[in-house]
């Protein structure tokens, strides 16, 4: 059998136009994969085989008609959280256990409008609450690298399947570092765009003010190539950036030659596992070494306060978005209990786990009455400080580098204290309360798993951002390195 | 970084029983208690925030500039088909969605 599952999106996609191969071949070779692989990794929460078989048939007649563009004929796994319509959506939850949307998300609408084959629907934390992928109501994935590890999160699903060639790319949301921090962990690309430059409508919403999708992939190009294909104003979501979106393919190889890269001091020491630090070090230094300008000690102190400010500005949103699990109009439904309010109580009792409970009571809390001001009014009020930190650095260098994550992939179990699970997040939720783009890209191997480094960008520098991750990567190589299974 | 049982900031239970009616959550003891101890921890660590000087500062809603209320022309378009948007609904009459009894009769 021809081996495709690790090529990059755009091998396959050559592949595809030079009769290489199907997107019926490349489909079955994926889900024979999924099937002998998936009970060690447990990175789908759903396999649509039917559908992706259908959906390759037409890709293969677009095809052979001269049709389609670069994503036509590849398969895809989506996170659970984007609405497909006729096929279940979870979001790793027990209260959307069956829960069929009657539409797709418009990011899924633009994927199938470019011929995308989709495998099936990624595993997450529930309500993309968590950091491991451990808070799925369904079942923890594995690390691809080490099956005893977490893949990260809450992107976990996404995350493993692209690494373990489970899928060729996939969809994750990243609203605090969701997408970032899994692809760190399992040693692939992982973009969070600008706040606004992809709609979300049809993505189950946590936090409204910081929600983001992104691509996943195993390549920059790809990244490129998936943010082409789902970048844009959307009149269905009016957080959406009424701008055209970039062709981002287009000066991707152009190199960082008198790129100035500002190193983030107060990312590199305290928090940061010093191998990790040593990683990211190094790849500094080749970024030097392919003509960037390294401006050292940077400092942006009150980005340090981006998790408290995170930790009531999500939870917050998160209780207001989640209020409409009510058991009412569709999801789980405590039908045993006949009065309408205790209903809502016992529906979001049994239907909800314990960190989603956790981060709604925050929430609840933060906006009660007395305690607005002191909480979500003041987190928002450090949010502006926060973005003036970034916009002044960005006035001094064009991209900001830090670790992503702050040690590499933990063991399934390891960590129980949620404030020790936060700080997971330390080097990535700065970027979501600013609403800058960045990129994690592998940068090494620390005992055997994969890390990787964030670049970070100014509103709208997506296509800065995969220049420089391009030619790092291309550069470092770390790519060409899969997981043993 | 401090673990949450040994945080100073206290939370009573009558307040996380207040928080879990206005968030419509039926809460074992147990998961009140735990609740109790967890969201004490977690305030602590917010309580960061509270150190940083904001006076004058304007709060911020949308991260990217240039994005306010955003009104749509006023031009009907098709809705989804209702047998579809019932479908999920976890008791139906008709076209209606059944619920339980909001008023004791």
């Amino acid at each position: 059998m021809s081996e495709h599952h690790y090529q990059s999106v755009r091998e396959m996609a050559d592949a595809l136009r030079s009769g290489q191969t199907t997107s019926a071949a490349l489909t079955e070779e994926h889900l024979a994969r999924i099937e002998a692989l998936e009970p060690q990794v447990d990175a789908y929460l759903a396999v649509t085989a039917d559908g992706a078989r259908e959906q390759a048939a037409a890709a293969d007649a677009a095809l052979g008609a001269g049709k389609g563009g670069p994503l036509t004929g590849i398969p895809v796994q989506i996170k659970d959280n984007m609405a497909t319509r006729g096929v279940a959506t979870t979001c790793g939850s027990r209260m959307l256990e069956g829960f069929v949307p009657p539409y797709d998300a418009t990011v899924v609408a633009r994927l199938r409008e470019a011929g995308a084959v989709m495998l099936g629907k990624g595993n997450m934390d529930e309500f993309a609450m968590g950091s491991s992928t451990e808070t799925s109501a369904f079942k923890p994935t594995h690390n691809p690298w080490d099956l005893e590890r977490v893949p990260g999160g809450s992107s976990g699903g996404p995350a493993a399947a692209v690494a373990a060639g489970l899928a060729p790319y996939a969809l994750g949301s990243d609203t605090g570092g969701s997408i970032r921090q899994p692809a760190s962990c399992c040693g692939i690309v992982g973009l969070k765009p600008t706040y606004g430059l992809i709609s979300r409508y049809g993505l189950v919403a946590f936090g409204s003010s910081l929600d983001q999708i992104g691509p996943m992939t195993r390549t920059v190009e790809d990244a490129a190539l998936v943010l082409n294909a789902i970048a844009g104003h959307d009149p269905h979501d009016s957080t959406s950036l009424p701008r055209p979106a970039p062709d981002y393919t287009a000066g991707l190889k152009d190199g960082v030659k008198g790129m100035r890269i500002g190193v983030v001091a107060e990312y590199f020491g305290e928090g940061i596992a010093p191998a990790v630090a040593d990683a990211t070090r190094a790849a500094i230094e080749r970024f030097a070494a392919l003509g960037a300008e390294i401006v050292e000690g940077v400092s942006l102190p009150t980005s340090l306060t981006a998790l408290a400010a995170y930790y009531i500005i999500a939870p917050s949103e998160a209780s207001a978005n989640l209020a409409r699990y009510d058991g009412v109009k569709y999801g789980y439904s405590a039908q045993d209990v006949t009065d309408m309010v205790g209903a809502m109580a016992a529906t979001r009792d049994r239907g909800l786990g314990p960190e989603v409970k956790r981060r709604i009571m925050m929430g609840t809390y933060a906006l009660s009455a007395g305690y607005y001001d002191a909480y979500y009014k003041k987190a928002q009020q450090v949010r502006t400080l926060i973005r003036r930190e970034f916009e002044a650095a960005f006035g001094r260098v064009d991209l900001l580098v830090t670790p992503t994550a702050p040690t590499p992939a933990f063991r399934i179990g390891e960590v129980a204290d949620p404030v020790v699970m936060h700080a997971n997040d330390i080097c990535t939720v700065p970027v979501n309360i600013a609403g800058i783009p960045a990129i994690s890209v592998p940068c090494g191997f620390v005992d055997g798993l994969p890390v990787g480094l964030q670049l970070m960008g100014p509103h709208l520098s997506e296509a800065t951002l995969l220049r420089a991750a391009h030619a790092y990567e291309q550069s470092a190589g770390w790519f060409e390195r899969h997981p043993a299974l | 970084m401090s673990d949450a049982s040994t945080n100073p900031t206290s939370l009573t239970t009558e307040e996380v029983r207040r928080v879990a009616v206005l968030a419509r959550l039926g809460l074992s003891d147990e998961e009140v208690e735990r609740l109790r101890v967890e969201m004490a921890g977690l305030l602590g660590e917010v309580s960061a925030l509270q150190a940083v000087d904001t006076s004058g500062v304007e709060a911020t809603g949308h991260a990217v500039e240039g994005v306010h209320t955003v009104m749509r022309e006023d031009v009907p378009v098709p809705p989804l088909p209702v047998a579809d948007v019932l479908a999920n609904a976890p008791r139906r009459e008709g076209d209606y969605i059944r619920v339980q009894a909001v008023m004791e009769g």
